[in-house]
Parts: structure tokens; C-alpha cells; sequence
């Protein structure tokens, strides 16, 4: 598998007015993504995740440190815009507020203004917005005015913007943090699809630890850098380093790990409820206490 | 807060009217809108007005609708009327007391006035506005209008402009809403006090709505930047135009009944409107 996203020491700063108002969002992070992984970003408010994004989709460069996306090197110094125009081809972005990234009224228009901006022949961007549209399961509101829809159904018009690109990668900027628990539900479903059914690289930012349990791999971040990475079941069988960022781990995990640290022979990791129950009622099985 | 008016006034349906091509529709309203002025005397009233009611029989909107829709303007058609009724000098007179002569041609010019006023709304309306949607219409106005573009006139932009503004009206209409809620909850008063006071009681909320609006303003740049946007060059679009015969027709059917109009104030008599 090829890496689609390299970062050696990547560093950003804010600048301010004054030397004092500089805020240094990134520090030295390094990290690479495979094609067709699920990487789930975390972090606390703060921690550096939303400059991250900015800096992956390339709405600000880094200040120092190199960044290879997707084969070119966009801290190169000389890249074109031509150069950062064909890499947005590649990858796209949803960000957080569903109302800033809608730009035309009726939502089959909107899906179709990202195909519509690459010069697409006008059948074949219907085509790509029926099937972008079917793949978030919004086909029946094709025609609807996007003002009236759920802070969960226009973010899954905008997946389906991003989609109808045929982009190989989407970045998610806390897409799921403005929704309801069943819009974000809606909201998952769509972007654990786009990773298992249509094989694109999907970098997820959230706060929400129980959507880390998708990933492929979860990378944490506190001020400004990376504090630990691994698979889910790796980052949330340490959960003091969580505590330590700032972060929560799912209750399950932090269940089992309190169980675990008062004596219980359990395994940690993530786990549904029920799975959890299960291993709770096999470990005090074991025991032999009563159950 | 009432969304629908914020929305044009874009009555769903499937006729002739609604499918035929925003330019061409554009066209139509443009000559209608001569049309009404060529109606002179009250025969070419009298056929300006069948043909706005075949126009809305066609649409297949309700009469209710199109009613409602002129309620707007009902204060200006009183106004006109009232103005017309007094001012106008004919030769019957009808009501003669101190310094005011009502003569029988004011009241016909006032009733002709009026009904002018509702057929150029009703006609306009049901040409465009009602079968028409607002994307369709700037869509229309863009391709219509992009002969411009050769001598530098940004119609690309324009259009992309009003179509933003369009999607954005119902965005802030509920932000409005949003900021006056949560300043009432903080004692601003917006229904009391003299109008001085009431003004100032709008500023609390222009303020952020203004900030809150340059913030989205930045954002939706971003988000459309990162969704290849880079201009209206090289761009195609998902909705083809193509213009039709029918389309042609319909054009040609509103010129037609220009001439029509001004055939019938020749050669009819009747009484004739004065402006």
C-alpha cells in the first residue's frame, strides 16, 4: 500500500500582531497515512487537530517541516497552484458547520458544484451525483431545498459533494460535533461506508472517543503534537495516557480498565456494551463467583 | 419565522410553464411587460386579460396564490385609483362639489390604471416568478446575459453571487431569529417603547448577525475553494440549457400579441386609458 499523506516535523504557528499573540498550533508532528486506511484523529479543544486538517487539505502550508501529499511535496517551496488545484482533486473536506460548505440551494445542485468546477460532461456529473447521492442515502431529497433538511442529512449532502468528486481521500473536521446523536449516527454510518465499500482514505477529527473504535488506527494529539498512536484497542488500553491529553476513553474501556486496576482478570480495549457485559460475565465466571 | 417568502414565491408544479426554459421565460416577461403598456383602449384590455387567465389556467396555480401575491401592492392600486379618480378631467361629469370634479372617464381611467397594475403583476408572476426556481432563474439570467462576459463584465460572478445570497436567506433569517431570542432572554425589548428606542434595541442584534455573516462569508470561501472552485472558467454545468421550438414559440406568442394590442387600439373604439 502506498502512502497517501507523509508529515516529517511538520510546525504551523498563528501569527499575531505582536510576537506575543503567536500561537504555535503544531510542533514538530510526524506521521504518515496508508491509502484506504481509516485514521482517526483525537484531541481535546486546542490540541492542534483542526490546523492539522488545514494543513492536509492545503488551506494553509506548513511553516516548517516537509509534507508529501499524495507523491508531491507541497513544502517544496516552488509548488504551483496548478500543482495544490490537482492534489484538491484527490482530497476533499467536510468540515464542521454543515451551513458554510452548502453553497447552492436545491441539494442535487449542490452535490453536483464540485464536478461542475472540474469541467465534467454534463451527463456524466448527473450520473456521479445520482450515485453520490444514493451512497449517503439521500437520493429522495435530490430535489429538496438544502435549508430544510437536519444538520445530519446536509452533512450527508456535503459527503456526497465530496464524494461525487471521486475523490481517493476525505478529511472530516469534527463533520459529526454540530449534530444530534441520531444525525451523527447517520453522519458515521455514511463515512465508515465510504472507507469499507468504496476504499477511500478517510482521516476523521473528532472529540467523540466511541467513533475512534472505527478506525484503523488513532493518532492522539495534545498541544500542538502527537502524544500516541495505534491501532484503537492499543491507544485505549492505555488510557492514562488519554486522561493525561485531556481525553476520555470510551466507558466500556474505562469499565474494564477500572475493573482490570482493582483485580479482575479483564482484557481492555473497545467494545460494544453487550460485548463488554460478556466479558464481564466470563471473567467473574471464571472466578467462580456467583453470577 | 416565516421561511416561504424568503424563497422567492416558486410554486411547485409540471406544466408548459414550469418547463420551459428560464430564458426564454425571461424573454416573455420582458415583452409582457411592454405588452401591457401597448393596452391602450378597453378591448386590448379585455384581451390582455383573457390571455393572463389562459396563462394561469395553463400554470395550473391556484387563483388563491396569484390573489395573495398582489396583496402587496394593493395600497399603491388604491392610492393610483384614489389620485385618478379626483385628478382626471373628462367631459361627463359626475359629482361636482366645492373645488372637486369627479368625471366618469376618471373612474374608467382609474379601474383601467388598476387592472393594469394587476395584470402586470399576475402576468410577470405567472410567467416567472411562480414557475420558475430561483436557481433556475439565475442560471437563465447568467447564459442570457453572457454574451457580456466578452467585454468584461462579470456575469459568471453575478450569478454565482445570487445564488449564494439565495441559499444564505433562510441561513440568516434563523440566526436572526437565533440572536433576537437569546438578547429578549438578556431584557432587550424589540415591541416596546418609542420607535427611537425600538431601533436602537436592533443593534445588539445586527452586530453579531453581521459578525456571525463574515465569519460563514470566510468559511464557505474555504469550503469552496477546497471543492476546486477557481472561477467560472473551464466550468460546465450539471443542468444543460437547450432551447426548443416550443421555447421559441412561446417568445414569439407574447411579441405577437404586442402587435395584436396595438392593432386593437387602432382599429376599435372604446374608451382608451390616458397614460
Amino acid at each position: 500500500m502506498s502512502k497517501i499523506i507523509k508529515a516529517e516535523n511538520v510546525s504551523f504557528a498563528y501569527e499575531g500582531d505582536t510576537p506575543e499573540e503567536r500561537v504555535e498550533a503544531l510542533k514538530n508532528v510526524s506521521f504518515e497515512i496508508e491509502e484506504g486506511t481509516f485514521t482517526v484523529i483525537l484531541g481535546r479543544n486546542g490540541s492542534g487537530k483542526s490546523t492539522l486538517a488545514k494543513l492536509l487539505c492545503m488551506v494553509n502550508l506548513p511553516d516548517s517541516g516537509r509534507l508529501v501529499i499524495d507523491g508531491v511535496d507541497v513544502t517544496r517551496g516552488d509548488v504551483t497552484e496548478d500543482e495544490i488545484y490537482d492534489l484538491r482533486r484527490e482530497i476533499g473536506m467536510v468540515f464542521q458547520n454543515p451551513d458554510n460548505q452548502i453553497v447552492a440551494t436545491i441539494v442535487e445542485d449542490d452535490v453536483a458544484f464540485g464536478p461542475e468546477n472540474l469541467g465534467i460532461e454534463p451527463a456524466e456529473i448527473r450520473r456521479r451525483v445520482d450515485e453520490a447521492l444514493s451512497a449517503v442515502g439521500m437520493s429522495e431529497y435530490a430535489r429538496h431545498s438544502a435549508s430544510r433538511l437536519s444538520g445530519g442529512q446536509k452533512q450527508r449532502v456535503a459527503i456526497a459533494g465530496a464524494l461525487a468528486m471521486k475523490r481517493r481521500c476525505i478529511i472530516f473536521d469534527e463533520s459529526t460535533a454540530m449534530l444530534d446523536p441520531l444525525g451523527r449516527r447517520e453522519v458515521m454510518k455514511s463515512i465508515v461506508r465510504l472507507n469499507r465499500e468504496e476504499g477511500i482514505t478517510v482521516i476523521l477529527i473528532t472529540h467523540y472517543m466511541n467513533e475512534a473504535s472505527f478506525a484503523d488506527r488513532v493518532i492522539v494529539m495534545e498541544d500542538g503534537g502527537v502524544v500516541t498512536e495505534g491501532t484503537p484497542d492499543e491507544v485505549f488500553s492505555r488510557p492514562e495516557e488519554m486522561f493525561a491529553a485531556g481525553l476520555e476513553v470510551p466507558q466500556t474501556t474505562e469499565l474494564l480498565w477500572r475493573l482490570r486496576k482493582a483485580g479482575l482478570d479483564v482484557p481492555l480495549g473497545t467494545c460494544t456494551p453487550s460485548e463488554c457485559a460478556a466479558i464481564i460475565k466470563d471473567a467473574l465466571g471464571k472466578r467462580g463467583d456467583a453470577v | 419565522m416565516n421561511f416561504d417568502v424568503a424563497f422567492g414565491q416558486y410554486c411547485e408544479g409540471t406544466s408548459l410553464l414550469h418547463r420551459l426554459d428560464p430564458r426564454a421565460k425571461i424573454l416573455m416577461s420582458l415583452f409582457y411587460i411592454v405588452d401591457v403598456f401597448l393596452a391602450k383602449n378597453v378591448f386590448a384590455f379585455a384581451v390582455l386579460t383573457a390571455f393572463v387567465v389562459f396563462l394561469i389556467a395553463l400554470s395550473g396555480i391556484n387563483m388563491k396564490i396569484i390573489l395573495r401575491g398582489l396583496k402587496p401592492v394593493l395600497f399603491i392600486m388604491i392610492f393610483t385609483a384614489v389620485i385618478n379618480i379626483f385628478w382626471y378631467s373628462g367631459e361627463t361629469v359626475l359629482v361636482s362639489f366645492w373645488i372637486i370634479t369627479i368625471y366618469l372617464e376618471g373612474i374608467y381611467n382609474a379601474l383601467l390604471i388598476v387592472l393594469r397594475v394587476v395584470l402586470l403583476i399576475a402576468g410577470t408572476s405567472v410567467i416567472l416568478t411562480y414557475t420558475t426556481t430561483p436557481l433556475s432563474l439565475t442560471d437563465g439570467l447568467e447564459r442570457l446575459l453572457s454574451p457580456l462576459a466578452k467585454i468584461k463584465v462579470p456575469v459568471h460572478e453575478f450569478a454565482l453571487m445570487m445564488t449564494i445570497a439565495l441559499r444564505f436567506i433562510p441561513t440568516l433569517i434563523e440566526e436572526t431569529g437565533k440572536i433576537m431570542d437569546a438578547q429578549k432572554a438578556r431584557g432587550a425589548a424589540f415591541t416596546e417603547g418609542s420607535l427611537v428606542k425600538r431601533v436602537k434595541a436592533l443593534i445588539p442584534v445586527l452586530v453579531p448577525l453581521f459578525a456571525s455573516s463574515f465569519r460563514r462569508a470566510d468559511e464557505l470561501a474555504t469550503a469552496m475553494e477546497c471543492r476546486c472552485y477557481r472561477g467560472g472558467k473551464g466550468r460546465t454545468r450539471m443542468h444543460v440549457l437547450k432551447a426548443t421550438p416550443v421555447d421559441v414559440l412561446a417568445v414569439l406568442v407574447i411579441i405577437l400579441l404586442g402587435v395584436a394590442l396595438v392593432l386593437i387600439n387602432n382599429f376599435t373604439g372604446g374608451f382608451a386609458i390616458g397614460w
